[in-house]
């Protein structure tokens, strides 16, 4: 076998044990998925009435301003998802490095990468979960987006590169925590973001200095590039590019950060 | 460096911000044999083991693992060694065959060669009972003979065993002594920690001390106990009165109150054990058993470093 084989079958090994703890343990998984429903119940059924008034043009003509809103925020409550299970992550990976068992595996003969590919990959499954659980839910209480199948798969495939990336960035950030406490609060900015960008409101109704940032970070593009596809209006190359940009981008320094975390970290 | 040498090390240093751990190591420990390095807490044993296993990089010196650079080719040593140290080094969320199973995909046995040698290993370590429980369920021992079992799996030619009893019950203590005797026996070479100077007295080839980041000696058990002079002689009474008398008379001290034994030096000679006997009869004591000890290396361990192992190092 090639090392690039040995490392696919590592992260296969490494991914199928963090599957076991998911599932065996799945509080955390319920606590990460719950929170992104809490969280799209509340808006549209608490602030969706007062929100949507403005949006019946864009996202749904001749509903009330509630399914408008709706329409309009689940996009952005999907980021919360996958934002929100990268939180977790941290957490799960700052508990694994405390364990006996990753000191084992350093001084085992295994491909170096595949104990944090077994995270990652555990991560993005784990959110993506939770966009189909909140996408199901969605289109219960009256989710009407209007794209293609093809304008489904994309907008997933967009949301699965951005978890990846946000997998990498919040292993990284378990990796440097150094304790489980620091680990469940660095990530938090994650959950955040989507507030701060398209997800939730538009753009143009920020405040200048806030409309600047909410334009150039990284959630808004994918948010954008996710509501453009489910809406069967095209997004703009520029917002595409930026998505798979921003994600690609993350990914590549985030992984680099975490090997060189996780190669050099002392055992204690 | 020394042809067959299972491990070579030479002027092996580490120091943690301004504390020197290790200072100036020289080891060697010929394949298929047991080493044990012994040392109280603090003395820098489990430092060397992770600088070994390639857990910690050292700051000086040369070290050869199973034929292989620490330094320059840290996959070759990982691929020859197994290690098994004081915590153990299982996934506690995961039951103990899922365990076994994880090393067996990892050490890519393949599917069947890897389901036998699980359940091999699962039989021999009395584990087929709890292979299906949880092992945050088990017992110290269990976890113990579990995370060894682990170990095995990579059938290595070089084992790690650091401090492997600490913290296990007597009974569970002697399981493992038995069970690392069946791997000596096989052939594997073992190093060893520990604190236990009968622990290294029973399974060692070839002991070092080390104490503040120094060897301060190393030998067969029997050579460094030969380096300690006499040992010493156990006198036991029926009651601690007696025991109070004989003490006064041989004006010696029980070694705590209460106790019916007295101990002397001596090395049990003929000649001293009858003046001994002479003097207590003289007074009208008669001991009820009599003991002659040689030296052990608890005499060993103070006698080189002005400390018993128990204690803990004396703050500098």
């Amino acid at each position: 076998m090639t090392s690039l084989a040995y490392t696919l079958t590592d992260s296969r090994t490494m991914l199928r044990r963090q599957l076991k703890h998911l599932l065996r343990y799945p509080s955390m998984t319920v606590l990460l998925v719950g929170m992104p429903v809490v969280f799209l119940l509340l808006f549209v059924f608490v602030f969706g009435g007062q929100l949507g008034a403005g949006l019946h043009d864009a996202y749904g003509a001749g509903r009330s301003s509630r399914d408008a809103y709706l329409n309009y925020v689940v996009p952005g409550i999907l980021l919360m998802t996958v934002g929100v299970a990268a939180n977790g992550t941290a957490i799960l990976v700052a508990m694994d490095m405390t364990g006996g068992i990753v000191a084992r595996f350093r001084t085992m003969s295994i491909a170096r990468a595949s104990v944090l590919a077994g995270h990652v990959l555990g991560s993005v499954i784990q959110a993506l979960v939770g966009v189909v659980v909140v996408t199901v839910i969605a289109l219960a209480i009256g989710f009407r987006p209007t794209g293609s199948p093809l304008d489904w798969l994309a907008a997933f495939a967009t949301l699965a590169l951005f978890a990846n990336a946000l997998a990498w960035l919040s292993t990284a950030l378990g990796l440097a925590a150094g304790s489980v406490e620091t680990a469940s609060n660095t990530p938090m900015f994650l959950t955040l973001l989507p507030f701060l960008s398209s997800g939730f409101v538009t753009i143009a109704s920020l405040p200048v200095g806030l409309r600047q940032f909410a334009r150039y970070q990284p959630f808004t593009p994918v948010a954008d590039t996710v509501r453009g596809l489910l809406f069967g209006a095209t997004p703009s190359a520029s917002t595409v590019i930026g998505a798979i940009a921003w994600s690609l981008g993350i990914t590549l320094a985030c992984y680099l950060w975490a090997r060189r975390l996780y190669d050099r970290r002392p055992m204690t | 460096m020394q042809a067959g040498a299972a491990i070579a090390a030479s002027g092996l240093g580490k120091s943690f911000d301004e504390k020197v751990v290790l200072d100036g190591i020289d080891l060697t420990v010929p394949a298929g044999t047991v080493f044990a390095l012994l040392g109280p807490n603090g003395a820098g044993k489990t430092t060397m083991v992770n600088i070994f296993v390639t857990l910690l990089a050292p700051d000086a010196g040369q070290v050869q693992i199973a034929g292989h650079d620490l330094v320059s080719d840290p996959e070759g040593v990982r691929s020859a060694i197994g290690v098994t140290g004081q915590f153990s080094a299982v996934d506690t969320l995961l039951t103990g065959e899922e365990n076994l199973r994880l090393i067996a995909d990892l050490r890519h046995l393949g599917r069947v060669q890897g389901r036998r040698r699980v359940g091999g290993l699962l039989e021999r370590f009395e584990l087929t009972d709890a292979a299906d429980k949880p092992v945050s369920t088990y017992s110290g021992g269990m976890k113990r003979r579990l995370d060894l079992a682990m170990t095995l799996l990579g059938d290595p030619q070089l084992i790690f065993l650091d401090e492997p009893t600490t913290g296990l019950d007597p009974r569970s203590r002697r399981d493992m002594w038995d069970l690392i005797g069946e791997l000596v026996s096989a052939g594997v070479t073992i190093f060893l920690t520990t604190q236990y100077l009968e622990e290294a007295d029973r399974l060692a080839d070839r002991i070092a001390v080390l104490d503040h980041g120094r060897l301060v000696a190393e030998g067969t058990p029997d050579e460094l106990k030969r380096r300690v002079p006499g040992g010493h002689i156990g006198l036991h009474f029926v009651d601690p009165e007696t025991t109070q008398s004989a003490a006064h008379v041989l004006g010696v001290e029980p070694r705590n109150a209460g106790s019916a034994m007295l101990e002397l030096a001596g090395d049990g000679s003929p000649a001293s054990l009858r003046a001994l006997l002479d003097r207590l009869g003289d007074a009208g004591i008669d001991p009820d058993r009599l003991s002659i000890h040689d030296a052990d290396l608890d005499d060993v361990f103070l006698a080189l470093t002005g400390h018993h192992a128990a204690d803990p190092e004396p703050q500098t």
